[in-house]
């Protein structure tokens, strides 16, 4: 009753190939864009800016990466981190050493030093399958963390090796406050969310789903394996490097190498595999359950229980309800909230009927 | 010359110690195909349990039979809620379980036994044996002979008892050891408390080494390329590579590292393992996967 | 019809948490609802309104676990001790609650964002991550927020420049007064810094910006004696450093300064006795000296060295005094009583007694009552501790002497050094100062390069004091 699935008929391939057919889909995409734009800068307190709306933005553009070579291209990787960091100390060293770089610029310059990054580290991938990939990542990440550690060059020289972001100004306009950086994010997360949807339908994104199904299948149609996967491999890291510059400059305002560790690179992949593998949309819906429930769970406890329980207890019970929540949904819903999500679009299409 | 050595045998002696723990890892992959990212936190909860047994003045033997009855629970448990729940996932799905399992775990140590750090002393004085001019750390000597035996022990296991045997065939075939009548649930309940026994004693190596702490269950990084060089499933696997990966890296430290001021022992591991696995895609022992299309 | 009522309910349960967070967001009400139920573990707190917010990042999980609970262990007492003995600071109660880091960065700026309005209209007075990477992350936002940042004992080292840093405070010693003031000493035992001339001193240091921080500045003081200087990194989080021992032994150095951290710390000590060097020349620094670092090291940490800026022990006045009305009326918040008295447990009173006396300086000018984060920061600014206020809070040879100023937020600067016997600290000698007029240069030069970055214009600290320019 809600939708109006008949009577559907495209009068172009133009219109077969939109990435949303049914009009009521495209109406509720408008509504959330026209609602996150242009209502919530002006509605959000500082808190949500700054705390969890940006972040929440950032790892699901993280996600975003991880999962177009995890889950489109299926080559494990679990130094997405690595990326992240490169992309950030590779936008603070373009905006610090090239004056009148223009921030954007040096975000996307970012990216592409961390595309190469990956590329380097994407090589072995011809060689090695499977779970044995993960070493090639891990051996990134450690190596990202290292690096950048040791030669302080890549910190200005500063003692601790810790940088302080620059401000955030766009043609004048200064993003520094805090709706100011939720936009920014905002928008470069959309558009980049919008190239990702578009790359996995059109034939790359498929020859990377060859590939995961079952590569030596797609070497046999012709698909050219290797170089599709660096390809993979260059995507995902320049929207990690990407991700790890907003996350650099608009979420913490400074960066160490330890913030770009191992954790880290398993918090997105936790982001991917609850959200949905081998989904755009399954990102958004695990980062908003990675950032959302610690934050959930800490403000229940703290309202019910802070004074019953002592905090460190507290917080070791969030751990283990987090903990048991991963088993339970892998448990429940293997292929992700996502899928949840899905089925609940698909009831409420068929409604009042049902399948 | 000297020096040399030195570095040598401390980096054998050190990878020993890495395949202790890596041997909990290949236990479980060969007979459930998981990986279990849990092993870190259960080498935590073991030491742990077992410390703070000791320090409420239950004796070292009984303290270690309590501790040993925990993993068997814990190894009991885990089967029950997770494994049989997970059971022909994707692997990547029983990885990612074991990644939450190791939060649990770690909330429930430290609830149970608290965030303190704790000193624990297995009585072996660590002052360095001179042999032929080179110092060898003593407690090091024990770590090894200890590994050699549990080794032994879990040669003689996989031999000659009907339990080890039965591991043997779930690694091989889980469907065809159905088909001839072993019970799945009880195998595996079994290798996640051999598992957990061998964390124990690792455990406790490491945690004479650091003391009993948070950090313990990090150790778990250095096991990894451990285990890629060694395969996953093989134990003598782990000790080869144990061995391989303490050597190279404490070498490379020394030598290597003082050109870049030092601290690649995080990493050299890792491109070690990459460079090993771009000849041999499966690590030394590791079965050879075969494609079909 | 099973399946599909569960999808349901997952799909609605997920959509009421995501839509509930709206309403459990500062949620001060529900807090201070939940702090009047408040029994044993924390105390009981006074109701929030009309009193002075302390806001605790603090850490009670996690690998610095620790540390954590002793040094906010003691913070929470010292507070509960003002409540309770004196009435608050001058008739106004404190009042605090936590919000677990685990010591990571980004939940150390969620906590600060949540936490910064204040308690149910109490104010939040100052900040106190006991971290530096929170800390670092926190510089720009507490500035813009115009809220108090304290780093005692560690910290940003250029933030001792109050005149570009003005809302951060390193107090009682920085990075670079710590390294100093153990060459101080190394002189001191040698004979003379003229002795220095030819020796070998290796620093092992955390492979993290917090260990690298003071690489500069033992080069500087390695030129300025004659001493050779050696640094060797240990890689996070420093299970294994036998390498790095074997390359000490091979140096053959008179001194090792251990700039350690968590598990680093026993490791360190149990590798200098396996490899033969002896460990009553091993030096650890502020974050190397607590009873949790060297126990775990067993009988080998036996004459291991290390700095202090206080005392452990229970023997001091103002600590009888928390037994007394704290501890005794079973409101302590230590878990383990034991603890009292540690380091970690004492760095957290003197903590308190500093956040305190700035409260209370600052209410000498703004009033009795509670105070803004700015005015708190001219508290700070203007603290001046000296011996015959130290004896009133019973803190004498507990605190050191500490004036703080527009310029210096560090105000201290000196430290002791203790020993362990097996059992316990025992300090082993007297107060020790850094070469502060070396190290003023330095930070200078590095605070000016930060202002130049950031576009950030130095304070003239004579006209504020004046009145004819505003404070920050």
């Amino acid at each position: 009753m809600f939708y109006r699935e008949a009577g559907v008929y495209g009068p172009s391939y133009a219109f077969d190939l939109r990435i949303l057919r049914l009009r009521e889909d495209r109406v509720a995409l408008g509504a959330l864009l026209v609602l996150a734009f242009a209502v919530v800068p002006f509605v959000g307190t500082d808190y949500w800016f700054s705390a969890v709306l940006v972040p929440f933005l950032v790892l699901a553009l993280a996600g975003i990466g991880l999962n177009l070579l995890t889950g489109y291209a299926g080559q494990l990787s679990i130094g997405s981190a690595a990326f992240m960091a490169v992309g950030a100390f590779a936008s603070y060293n373009l905006t610090l050493r090239i004056p009148g770089l223009p921030l954007l610029a040096s975000f996307a310059l970012g990216g592409v030093f961390a595309a190469l990054t990956g590329v380097v580290f994407g090589l072995p991938s011809l060689r090695i399958k499977g779970f044995y990939l993960c070493v090639s990542t891990l051996a990134a990440q450690f190596f990202v963390e290292w690096t950048f550690t040791k030669f302080s060059w890549f910190s200005n020289d500063n003692a601790s090796g810790v940088i302080t972001a620059p401000p955030l100004v766009i043609l004048g306009h200064d993003f520094g406050t805090p709706s100011g950086r939720y936009v920014l994010t905002l928008s470069i997360v959309a558009v980049l969310t919008l190239i990702a949807k578009n790359l996995v339908r059109s034939r790359v994104g498929r020859s990377f789903m060859a590939i995961r199904d079952m590569d030596t299948a797609a070497a046999v149609i012709g698909i050219p394996i290797f170089r599709t996967k660096l390809l993979a491999f260059a995507t995902s890291s320049f929207y990690c490097g990407v991700a790890g510059a907003l996350w650099a400059f608009a979420y913490l305002g400074t960066v160490e190498p330890h913030g770009f560790d191992l954790n880290r690179s398993f918090q997105i992949l936790f982001i991917i595999i609850i959200g949905g593998m081998g989904s755009i949309a399954g990102a958004f819906l695990g980062a908003a359950f990675i950032v959302l429930l610690p934050l959930l769970m800490d403000n229940v406890a703290t309202a019910f229980f802070a004074g019953v329980i002592d905090p460190g207890n507290l917080e070791n019970v969030q751990k283990i309800v987090f903990g048991g929540l991963i088993i339970f949904f892998l448990i429940k819903e293997p292929d992700g909230l996502v899928r949840l999500f899905l089925i609940a679009r698909q009831k409420v299409r068929l409604w009042p009927l049902s399948n | 010359m000297q020096f040399f050595a030195e570095v040598l045998v401390g980096g054998l002696l050190a990878g020993i110690m890495y395949s202790m723990v890596a041997i909990g890892f290949v236990l479980i992959y060969k007979a459930s195909g998981v990986f279990n990212f849990a092993q870190g936190s259960m080498v935590l909860f073991a030491a742990l349990t077992f410390v703070s047994i000791v320090e409420k003045g239950v004796g070292f033997w009984s303290s270690l039979a309590i501790a040993l009855a925990a993993m068997l629970v814990l190894a009991v448990l885990v089967e029950r809620f997770v494994l049989r729940a997970l059971v022909n996932r994707p692997p990547i799905t029983l990885f990612m379980a074991t990644l939450g399992l190791s939060y649990v775990i770690q909330g429930v140590a430290e609830m149970l036994w608290g965030s303190q750090v704790h000193g624990l002393d297995l009585g072996i004085d660590d002052v360095p044996v001179y042999v032929a001019g080179i110092s060898i750390s003593r407690f090091d000597l024990f770590a090894a002979g200890t590994a050699t035996v549990l080794v032994a022990v879990l040669a003689l296991v996989f031999d000659r008892t009907r339990l080890g045997i039965a591991l043997r065939a779930v690694a091989d075939d889980p469907l065809a050891a159905l088909g001839v009548g072993i019970h799945l649930e009880r195998i595996w309940a079994a290798v996640w408390a051999a598992a957990g026994a061998v964390g124990l004693v690792a455990g406790l190596l490491w945690g004479a080494r650091l003391g009993v702490q948070f950090s313990l269950s990090l150790v778990v990084l250095k096991a990894l390329p451990v285990l890629i060089i060694g395969g996953f499933s093989s134990i003598t696997g782990t000790i080869v590579g144990g061995l391989l990966v303490g050597a190279s890296e404490k070498l490379a430290e020394v030598y290597v590292g003082s050109h870049f001021g030092g601290g690649i022992e995080n990493w050299f591991p890792y491109v070690f393992a990459l460079a090993f696995l771009l000849v041999r895609p499966t690590g030394l022992f590791g079965e050879q996967a075969v494609e079909r299309v | 019809m099973n399946s599909i009522v569960k999808h349901w309910a997952a799909v609605t349960v997920i959509a009421l948490s995501v839509g509930c967070q709206s309403k459990s967001q500062p949620s001060a009400d529900s807090v201070a609802a939940a702090a009047t139920l408040d029994k044993g573990g924390s105390g009981a707190k006074p109701s929030a309104s009309g009193a002075q917010y302390f806001p605790l990042q603090s850490y009670r999980v996690g690998p610095y676990a620790a540390g954590g609970t002793g040094f906010f262990g003691g913070f929470i007492d010292y507070m509960q001790l003002v409540n309770l003995r004196d009435g608050g600071v001058n008739g106004v109660k404190l009042t605090w609650s936590e919000c677990e880091t685990e010591y990571e960065v980004e939940r150390g700026v969620e906590c600060y964002e949540r936490l910064k309005k204040g308690l149910d209209g109490a104010p939040p007075a100052a900040f106190n991550p006991l971290s530096v990477g929170i800390a670092y992350a926190l510089i720009d936002r507490a500035t813009v927020d115009k809220n108090p940042i304290i780093t005692i004992n560690h910290g940003r080292t250029d933030s001792t420049d109050g005149r570009v840093f003005p809302y951060i405070f390193p107090l009682q010693l920085n990075p670079y007064s710590e390294v100093s003031a153990i060459t101080n000493y190394i002189g001191q035992r040698e004979g003379g810094l003229d002795k220095l001339a030819g020796k070998k001193i290796v620093a092992l240091y955390h492979g993290s910006p917090y260990g690298k921080e003071t690489i500069p500045v033992l080069d500087i003081l390695a030129k300025k004696y004659g001493f050779e200087i050696h640094h060797i990194e240990v890689p996070h989080p420093g299970n294994e450093q036998q390498s790095q021992w074997l390359e000490i032994r091979r140096i053959q150095p008179s001194w090792v300064i251990l700039r350690g951290w968590g598990v680093m710390n026993p490791v360190a000590i149990k590798s200098a006795a396996k490899i033969g060097f002896p460990v009553d020349h091993l030096i650890g620094n502020i974050w190397s000296n607590s009873e949790e670092d060297v126990a775990p090291a067993g009988a080998a940490g036996k004459g291991y060295l290390s700095i202090t800026t206080h005392p452990a022990g229970r023997d001091f006045p103002v600590l009888k005094d928390i037994d007394k009305y704290v501890l005794s009326a079973g409101k302590g918040n230590m878990q383990d009583p034991k603890r009292v008295g540690s380091v970690y447990y004492n760095l957290g009173v003197i903590n308190g007694i500093l956040n305190v006396e700035a409260v209370r300086t600052a209410q000498a000018k703004f009033g009795k009552k509670p105070l803004t984060g700015q005015e708190v920061r001219w508290g700070f600014e203007n603290l001046n501790i000296d011996d015959a206020r130290l004896k009133e809070l019973g803190a004498f040879g507990l605190l050191q002497q500490i004036k703080l100023s527009c310029e210096d937020h560090e105000g201290g600067g000196r430290i002791r050094f203790q020993q362990w016997d097996g059992e316990k600290w025992v300090v082993v000698s007297d107060w020790i100062s850094a070469d502060r007029a070396l190290l003023r240069p330095i930070i200078e030069q590095s605070a000016a390069k930060y202002a130049t970055e950031k576009g950030i214009k130095i304070r003239d600290c004579a006209a504020e004091a004046a009145g004819t320019a505003p404070a920050p």
